[in-house]
């Protein structure tokens, strides 16, 4: 079938093995005065998926957005496929075109349709022929089992529902990293799972993943590696049976008796 | 289906005395019916019926004068005499005058250049207005680049044999078009230009914006008319001449966009952050982000801002009058004052014509603007 030789590949690009995708090294940012990341240092491979967890206001979510520079550090260099990134280089837009992001408030454009939402990108940034938008557009929904509601606006879907399609709308650039930025904390229970099988199954297929997420059921089966943060700093960086099961500082005890009671 | 449910439902109840189960149940039977439109909007209880009444009573004192004005003691063909004779309005007077109010002092001979150029906006503007209309794009790019062009020509002439009508022939009704419209036109872009700029991170392009937006805000529109008339002309190098329509049609244009950046700001910074971060993150420029996202969605949430800005706009074309120019409520003026015409009944039939001219126009704007927002919104914002 002539679609599935154009069908794209969902795991990035296979010969980025040998290096790190992204690098952090001594990174460190302020809001004001106040000091929100604090040395970080942090790596990723190729196919990886990091979980990073911590309390709220830890740094968590400021760390994967200073990946495709949503916010801007000020001091230490961030790497992204070996090309150091900040506020004013050269070609931050295809950098960022290359990144996948999944928000917290998933973010759909409300004034699109879903299929709309998926080809935006494709044709303006990647210059894609129309055409072969709405091909990828709908291989995507399908992968995320939301091919029906292709021509709703996102106003009209459950919250699950969005978070799929901004995940397809993403998944659609081709990322080589998809960041996910606590992708299910604004949604019901019930929607959570719809959400979460779709991250794992996007695990499976080789994706490198960093996700700042609460669920830790989901760290447990699919990270390769938890960093736990805690104001600001990285506090512990294990295996995750290892962090779970025998954690080593006491902040990261009492985060995870915290979280896991419920 | 919903006959045979309704046919077991009575068996059930003839045969149980009980209602069927909830799903099987129609919804309360709905009122219809002009007796019950009555009753239920214009007499619910005392207090609403005692209103109706007095409405009632209101109209039934001043619609009679009304009419009698209007219809049924006006003058429809005859000269001053009659009209002081029958009492009513003048509409003869109108009648009379038609073809100045409609042209202003445009040759009689050309006035079929007016025309065409009216049916042509007809032809290339209302396609746009329905959702379902092909090809979009080019006719929008036609009415937007194409058309005002043609229209020049056609109105002003001087090409293919075309007599040249000087502007200061043109007046009336079309002279309102021609003023309302461009500043429609112009004062659009302007706004989301100036309200982009007032919100830059560069410091220069804000400072001129904001400048820009204040200064014009600040004064009366006469007072910029007044500046493009008198003032405009003494900066301008030796030689060099600017038509006075044409500095009317800046002044007001200029005017109105720094209004309008202000409305259209409004709707800016109603977007939430998330939208800007989603574009941002995939790659998308500034531009970009801003004309598919941003902008289709603020420009969305202020369409009542815009066509309020838009009605003004149509009512201050009046103030031309102020540097020499003859809109229709202007030639109107002119013609009132005509000896032959005087009286105290052209005079009230002059101004309730240029009234209603005026209202058809804002309320005919008012109304797409309602159609507008109901097609665009969706659902997002319930």
């Amino acid at each position: 079938m002539q679609h599935n030789q154009t069908s794209p590949s969902i795991a990035g690009s296979a010969d980025m093995t040998t290096d790190d995708v992204i690098r952090f090294e001594d990174v460190n940012k302020w809001f004001g005065t106040f000091h929100v990341l604090k040395n970080i240092n942090l790596s990723v491979k190729s196919g990886e998926k990091i979980v990073i967890c911590g309390p709220s206001g830890s740094g968590k979510s400021t760390v994967i957005r200073c990946v495709n520079q949503l916010e801007t550090h000020q001091m230490g260099r961030i790497l992204v496929n070996g090309r150091e990134v900040h506020d004013d280089m050269k070609g931050l837009e295809q950098v960022r075109a290359e990144i996948g992001m999944v928000f917290q408030s998933f973010n759909l454009y409300p004034h699109l349709t879903v299929v709309e939402n998926l080809t935006l990108a494709q044709i303006w940034v990647h210059k894609r022929p129309r055409k072969e938008a709405e091909e990828r557009a709908h291989h995507f929904l399908k992968r995320v089992h939301i091919e029906e509601q292709a021509q709703k606006f996102p106003g009209q879907l459950s919250g699950g529902q969005q978070q799929r399609v901004a995940i397809a709308r993403s998944l659609c650039a081709n990322p080589k990293i998809m960041l996910f930025d606590e992708p299910t904390s604004a949604l019901d229970p019930e929607m959570i799972k719809e959400v979460l099988d779709v991250m794992v199954e996007l695990a499976e297929e080789g994706m490198t993943m960093v996700c700042v997420t609460h669920e830790m059921a989901f760290a447990r089966k699919v990270a390769n590696r938890v960093i736990f943060m805690d104001q600001g700093q990285i506090v512990e960086e294990a295996k995750p049976e290892v962090f779970f099961d025998a954690p080593k500082s006491d902040r990261a005890r009492l985060f995870l008796s915290q979280v896991l009671q419920h | 289906m919903t006959d045979k449910l309704l046919t077991a439902n009575a068996a059930i109840r003839e045969q149980t005395g009980i209602l069927p189960p909830a799903e099987g149940r129609l919804p309360p039977k709905v009122h219809t019916g002009p007796v019950d439109w009555i009753h239920r909007n214009l007499f619910p209880d005392w207090r609403q019926g005692l209103l109706t009444i007095v409405v009632l009573y209101l109209l039934y004192l001043s619609m009679p004068g009304l009419y009698n004005w209007a219809i049924g003691n006006a003058t429809w063909a005859g000269d001053r005499a009659d009209c002081v004779a029958n009492g009513g309005a003048c509409w003869a007077f109108v009648n009379a005058r038609w073809g100045q109010f409609m042209y202003g002092f445009y040759p009689v001979a050309e006035r079929w250049r007016v025309d065409l150029t009216f049916v042509l906006l007809i032809a290339s503007v209302a396609p746009l207005l329905f959702p379902a209309t092909p090809g979009k794009r080019w006719i929008l790019g036609f009415a937007l680049l194409v058309y005002p062009v043609i229209a020049f020509f056609l109105l002003y002439g001087g090409i293919l044999g075309l007599p040249v009508v000087e502007t200061a022939r043109w007046g009336g009704f079309m002279l309102t078009l021609v003023v309302a419209i461009s500043g429609m036109v112009g004062s659009l872009p302007l706004g989301i230009l100036l309200a982009l700029g007032r919100r830059s991170k560069m410091t220069s392009i804000r400072l001129f914006c904001t400048t820009f937006i204040e200064l014009f805000r600040a004064v009366p529109l006469i007072t910029v008319l007044f500046m493009a008339s008198v003032m405009l002309p003494l900066f301008m190098p030796q030689g060099f001449t600017l038509d006075k329509l044409l500095r009317a049609l800046l002044g007001v244009a200029l005017f109105n966009g720094a209004l309008m950046a202000e409305v259209i700001r409004g709707g800016l910074q109603a977007i939430p952050r998330g939208q800007y971060e989603a574009a941002t993150a995939s790659g998308m420029g500034y531009w970009r982000m801003m004309i598919f996202v941003i902008l289709p969605q603020a420009l969305r949430i202020v369409i009542p801002g815009i066509v309020n800005t838009y009605v003004a706009i149509i009512k201050d074309t009046t103030l031309v009058l102020i540097i020499g120019l003859f809109d229709l409520l202007g030639i109107v003026q002119a013609g009132i004052a005509d000896s032959n015409w005087l009286s105290a009944s052209v005079t009230k039939t002059g101004y309730v014509f240029a009234g209603m001219g005026f209202w058809v126009l804002c309320f005919g704007l008012s109304r797409y603007s309602m159609y507008l927002e109901r097609r665009l919104n969706t659902g997002h914002n319930t």
